[in-house]
């Protein structure tokens, strides 16, 4: 009895029922084992360690200083890579449109249509923006325009998405309000829900950007336009001082791109 | 009463303000568009080629060719131990950093040199520190898991340290009032307030880090990214529609894992 009493009542406070512990240690263990399996089957080489701090230094020392006469070439490619950008983003907000209207559940003519919609996102999400670039280039062959089609390709998962949750999250009252006017069902999405979404639509649209600019910087790597053709190549005839230029170049763009997020993002909300 | 000047249409209120705003957006709009399809020199005989040869892709990759599934598996298998393995380094390099990226915690010079490199690491796409990683540790695996490492530290120590900035100072303060030294505080005061939120946003790079280890194959650094480079250049299109089939599997479950998990947390 007295037992049983202490067993119920106990007097020291923890934080965690026994059950709750053993649960939480199940995690830890979990995550212990998967450590280990992942890092014990990757082979790792440790060998290589050992003089990598060297290599770094050797490298840092041949990158300095940054070869400025190589500046001038890298604009062109810089301006592609910052309209590939833009470009890509640009036609991705015009399909992602009618793919949020059809992922979201309210909108959505029928569970068939949901699915769809729910298949291309994460289709269009799951797959890399580089990878859609080696897609792309296949289709197009190498230059900016299949760059385009793979930020395009990329973001219209990413837009429709966070669109597609405001759709479900729109208020009520005045889709019900323009509904009770005898509108159709297009007047309604235009009138009722489109301008509720438009804010997020916006800011996740420059927010989409502002990571597209960085993605496009190395959409060069696999032929598909913008300044990482100029990147890849200069690594690969070990012109580390034009290397430097080139990341430094990266470097400015891409900060001032997303300064230029931020601010726009900061003034919309 | 003269009525004629007033509209008997209703028209919603423009979104920039004004309709005479409205018309100036849509015309640099239109502007940017005419220049930047300009200086690009997109021959729309090739957009048009394309058409064509993207049916004749998808016509190859249809049925997709599961039957190197010895291949398959193990790139995948090498991309999900990447991403875990550098998932786990990021999070335990990144408490030190979110730390001195911290303004309410660190020193000031600390804090800006720990702000500079948090900038300047995130500025640079994974593919970019992927190649400088396979320069230095040899092709493989390791460059990938060292590659995925550092962008994870980066991205996890400034979640780390919004964390810790937001952080309601009453415990910080009882503590040091108590005469509790930097560790204790970190210990007592913060760790207890950022830990539900620090483990979300560790399972949420876990699962972005599933969705770069496909990627950092392309320039030789391990996973699966390989594998789909190499058969892309082959031509050997039912085979990468396999594997493109298997990422979007891999990244889906990985998502909803994530999900699961951070909606538990909460």
């Amino acid at each position: 009895m007295t037992a049983d009493l202490a067993a119920r009542y106990p007097t020291i406070w923890r934080r965690r029922s026994r059950r709750e512990s053993v649960i939480a240690w199940l995690w830890v263990a979990a995550v212990a084992a998967a450590s280990v399996w992942s890092v014990s089957a990757l082979d790792i080489e440790w060998l290589f360690f050992r003089d990598a701090h060297e290599q770094a230094i050797d490298l840092a020392q041949r990158m300095w200083p940054p070869r400025w006469s190589y500046l001038p070439q890298v604009v062109a490619p810089l301006i592609e890579t910052i309209h590939i950008a833009t470009l890509g983003t640009a036609i991705g907000v015009v399909f992602s449109l009618p793919l949020a209207f059809l992922a979201a559940r309210n909108t959505t003519a029928n569970g068939f249509t949901w699915a769809i919609g729910r298949a291309l996102l994460v289709g269009s999400r799951s797959v890399n923006t580089v990878i859609w670039g080696l897609l792309f280039v296949a289709i197009f062959g190498p230059g900016p325009l299949a760059g385009i089609a793979a930020v395009a390709a990329r973001s219209v998962g990413f837009l429709a998405k966070l669109v597609a949750e405001a759709i479900e999250e729109a208020d009520r009252g005045p889709i019900e309000a323009i509904e009770a006017t005898g509108a159709s069902t297009w007047q309604v999405y235009l009138v009722g829900i489109l301008p509720q979404v438009m804010p997020v639509l916006i800011g996740t649209t420059v927010y989409r950007w502002d990571i597209n600019v960085r993605e496009s910087s190395v959409l060069g790597f696999v032929g598909a336009g913008g300044i990482g053709i100029y990147l890849y190549a200069s690594i690969n005839q070990f012109a580390w001082q034009q290397v430097a230029v080139v990341l430094l170049a990266i470097l400015a763009v891409v900060i001032a791109s997303e300064a230029v997020s931020a601010r726009i993002r900061a003034r919309i909300s | 009463m003269n009525t004629a000047g007033y509209p008997t249409a209703w028209r919603p209120p423009s979104f920039f303000g004004t309709r005479g705003r409205q018309r100036l957006a849509l015309a640099g709009a239109l502007a940017y568009l005419a220049v930047s399809i300009g200086t690009l020199n997109i021959d729309p005989q090739r957009v048009l080629a394309g058409v064509g040869r993207a049916i004749d892709l998808f016509g190859r990759m249809i049925p997709p060719d599961f039957s190197r599934t010895g291949l398959l598996f193990r790139g995948m298998v090498e991309s999900l131990q990447m991403a875990f393995a550098a998932t786990l380094a990021g999070v335990v390099l990144s408490v030190p950093l979110g730390i001195a990226a911290a303004r309410n915690l660190a020193p000031r010079p600390v804090y800006l040199a720990a702000r500079g490199l948090i900038v300047v690491g995130r500025t640079f796409h994974e593919v970019i520190i992927a190649i400088f990683c396979v320069k230095l540790f040899g092709f493989g695996p390791v460059a990938g898991l060292i590659t995925l490492a550092i962008s994870s530290t980066i991205f996890l120590a400034k979640m780390l340290a919004e964390d810790i900035e937001n952080v309601r100072v009453g415990p910080i303060e009882a503590l040091r009032a108590t005469g509790a030294g930097f560790g204790q505080v970190v210990v007592y005061a913060i760790v207890p307030q950022v830990l539900t939120r620090t483990t979300g946003t560790a399972i949420y790079r876990l699962d972005a880090n599933v969705r770069h280890s496909t990627i950092v194959g392309i320039v030789g650094a391990g996973g699966i990214g390989h594998t789909l480079s190499a058969s892309f250049s082959r031509y050997d299109y039912d085979f990468a529609a396999a594997i493109l089939l298997c990422i979007i599997a891999l990244v889906a479950l990985g998502e909803w894992f994530s999900d699961w998990v951070r909606r538990r947390l909460r």
